[in-house]
């Protein structure tokens, strides 16, 4: 009896446990897009050109650098901004400038940008400047079918020759 | 007259048993994790092309079968921490002494969901493919390191077998810092509840198997950077983060996140009530024996030589120490009773004085402050010295009763354990054989054989 007891007790317990942990194990389902949404990706890391161009130090300058300090050109750390754009269909869906890592702003510019898309031809534009200056030195264009739940990657690579668009 | 052990009632079916040993249960499911976890590491292959086809592979009867109670233990390890943090929280159980405990507790959290999110990933399916990205999205809005976690996962020739390895290391240092952290959790504990009663442990085993059985885990579709995982089976016990990050933003989530581990962790301090005055050793009377040493339920007293010392931080102020104490014996023909170690405000001399001054008396009744039964009232019922008992009876009492708490409720952990122990004969110090007793409930009745 008291052995049934406890059985009975320990079941009491464990079969709703168990209806809890079964059912939300894997439900409710979960999407992170709408059901005729695609989703954009716009990600590259990118190290922009110097903020100021190198220049050559003068033979009085050198003289006045120790010896093992005596490089030709003098060339300051610091990078440029990053001005990114992405235009869909004619819209400006994002414009952010992305700053240099570092303390000294010197290294790799980080971008990252996701944007949920409806499903269908899409005309998209990836715009980049990398230097000082106004112009994009950099434009990418495609025109796609994003199907319901596609991902599309614009990634950037300046030794492959710019953006990258990858389905 | 019979006399029965109290371990004997331990036992006895009660619905709320598993709520009583949330702690012991959590390493049990850590165990069946890492038992079920070493088998499927040996049929897993660690790469990008094999690890989804080697899951998919394993026989469902066995394989099939220590997967999905790989999983559901997981499950269940975040609902029994959720219980037992909850559990402590409303018990009040994060103040004063407990304090280590609590903020101890609270990096485990991290640790087990980190062990949980990362062994999804594993499986390299959709699932996977959504929790790495969702992660690397959170991480990303951390703004650390030089090339985000997010660019791991955007496409196949991103993902290599290293970064795998890592994910296997990940999945094995993870738990295995958890475990290191959970036996810090317990270190300021007195005989640390890290088993489970083997009852309740195999009931929770038979309830996973059931359910692995029943509801076996499937994987999702294989791992494709050119589509978003959607309509996703996901794990909402161990996932619950990344949907709350996409309804909110990452932002939120580490607001969130990190408001709630910070609130956690300083709730000791936030919530500070005054504490009762801490035990005391009296140098004079401490023969230095040890047997506090060894009955404090929190790890407050050590031996210094000869003496006993109390770190004060650690004390609970519950008197099994005094309890404990040869000194604390009311035959001694002192007029004021000292013990070895003592509370300053309900010393052993004052319960003394009360049990003399109840004597002679049809029934002297000693209960714990938990059980509210009235009588002379102590701390716990183990800061009864058990020749108390046999005092009251040779001085007039025709019966002695001791209240303890329920089982299983005892406010200072161990004290019903210690007191039936020592009733029992089985420890130090013990009722002498011309005293029987026989327990019903959580009620001992005592008389002279």
């Amino acid at each position: 009896m008291k052995r049934a007891l406890q059985i009975a007790a320990q079941l009491a317990l464990y079969v709703p446990l168990m209806a809890l942990i079964g059912y939300f194990s894997t439900e409710p389902r979960f999407s992170t897009l709408g059901p005729d949404e695609a989703l954009l990706r716009l990600s590259f890391i990118h190290a922009a050109e110097r903020k100021e161009p190198c220049r050559e130090r003068s033979a009085e300058e050198l003289a006045k650098l120790a010896p093992n300090m005596r490089a030709a050109l003098d060339c300051p750390r610091e990078r440029a901004m990053l001005l990114v754009e992405l235009e869909v269909d004619g819209q400006l869906a994002l414009r952010r400038e992305v700053p240099p890592a570092g303390v000294q702003r010197d290294g790799n510019a980080t971008v990252y940008h996701r944007l949920p898309l409806a499903a269908g031809r899409h005309r998209i534009v990836a715009r980049l400047r990398d230097r000082p200056g106004e112009d994009f030195n950099f434009v990418g264009e495609t025109t796609l079918e994003l199907a319901p739940g596609a991902a599309l990657l614009i990634d950037f690579s300046k030794a492959k020759g710019g953006f990258l668009f990858r389905t | 007259m019979a006399s029965s052990s109290a371990l004997e009632n331990g036992d006895r079916p009660h619905l709320l048993a598993p709520l009583r040993h949330l702690g012991a249960l959590g390493f049990a499911l850590f165990w069946m994790l890492a038992a079920s976890g070493i088998y499927l590491y040996i049929r897993f292959d660690t790469s990008v092309a094999g690890a989804y086809d080697s899951i998919g592979e394993l026989e469902w009867w066995f394989g099939g079968v220590l997967r999905s109670l790989h999983r559901y233990a997981a499950d269940a390890f975040v609902v029994v921490v959720a219980l037992h943090l909850v559990r402590e929280l409303l018990a009040g159980r994060f103040r004063g002494f407990r304090a280590f405990s609590w903020i101890s507790g609270v990096p485990l959290v991290w640790l087990l969901y980190a062990s949980g999110i990362v062994g999804t990933w594993l499986v390299w399916d959709a699932r996977a493919q959504f929790s790495a990205q969702a992660t690397a999205e959170w991480m990303l809005a951390l703004g650390i390191g030089a090339e985000p976690m997010a660019r791991n996962f955007l496409g196949a020739e991103q993902i290599s077998d290293r970064l795998f390895s890592l994910f296997v290391f990940l999945h094995i240092g993870l738990p295995l810092a958890l475990l290191a952290g959970m036996w810090v959790h317990v270190l300021r504990l007195g005989r640390p509840a890290t088993v489970a009663p083997r009852a309740l442990a195999l009931g929770l085993l038979g309830m996973l198997l059931a359910l692995a059985l029943l509801h076996p885990v499937a994987s999702g579709a294989r791992w494709d950077p050119a589509v978003v995982p959607q309509a996703l089976q996901t794990d909402w016990f161990v996932l619950f983060l990344h949907p709350l990050m996409y309804a909110t933003s990452p932002a939120f989530l580490w607001l969130a996140v990190g408001g709630a581990t910070a609130a956690l962790a300083a709730l000791p301090w936030l919530a500070r009530r005054p504490a009762a005055p801490v035990a005391r050793v009296d140098p004079a009377n401490c023969n230095g024996c040890g047997r506090c040493v060894a009955d404090c339920p929190y790890e407050a007293v050590i031996l210094v030589g000869k003496r006993a010392r109390v770190f004060e931080e650690r004390c609970a102020a519950c008197g099994i120490c005094a309890g404990a104490c040869p000194s604390a014996t009311p035959f001694r023909s002192v007029a004021e009773l000292a013990s070895g170690i003592d509370l300053p405000d309900l010393t052993v001399d004052e319960l003394r004085r009360r049990m003399q001054g109840a004597l002679p008396a049809g029934e002297v009744l000693f209960s714990c402050e938990g059980a509210r039964a009235g009588g002379i009232v102590l701390r716990c019922l183990a800061m009864l010295p058990p020749s108390f008992v046999e005092y009251a009876l040779r001085h007039g009492a025709r019966r002695v009763r001791a209240v303890g708490c329920r089982e299983g409720e005892c406010a200072w952990r161990i004290g019903l354990e210690l007191a039936a122990e020592r009733f029992a004969g089985t420890r130090e110090p013990h009722l002498r054989p011309n005293v029987v007793y026989a327990k019903q409930g959580d009620a001992y009745e005592f008389s002279l054989r």
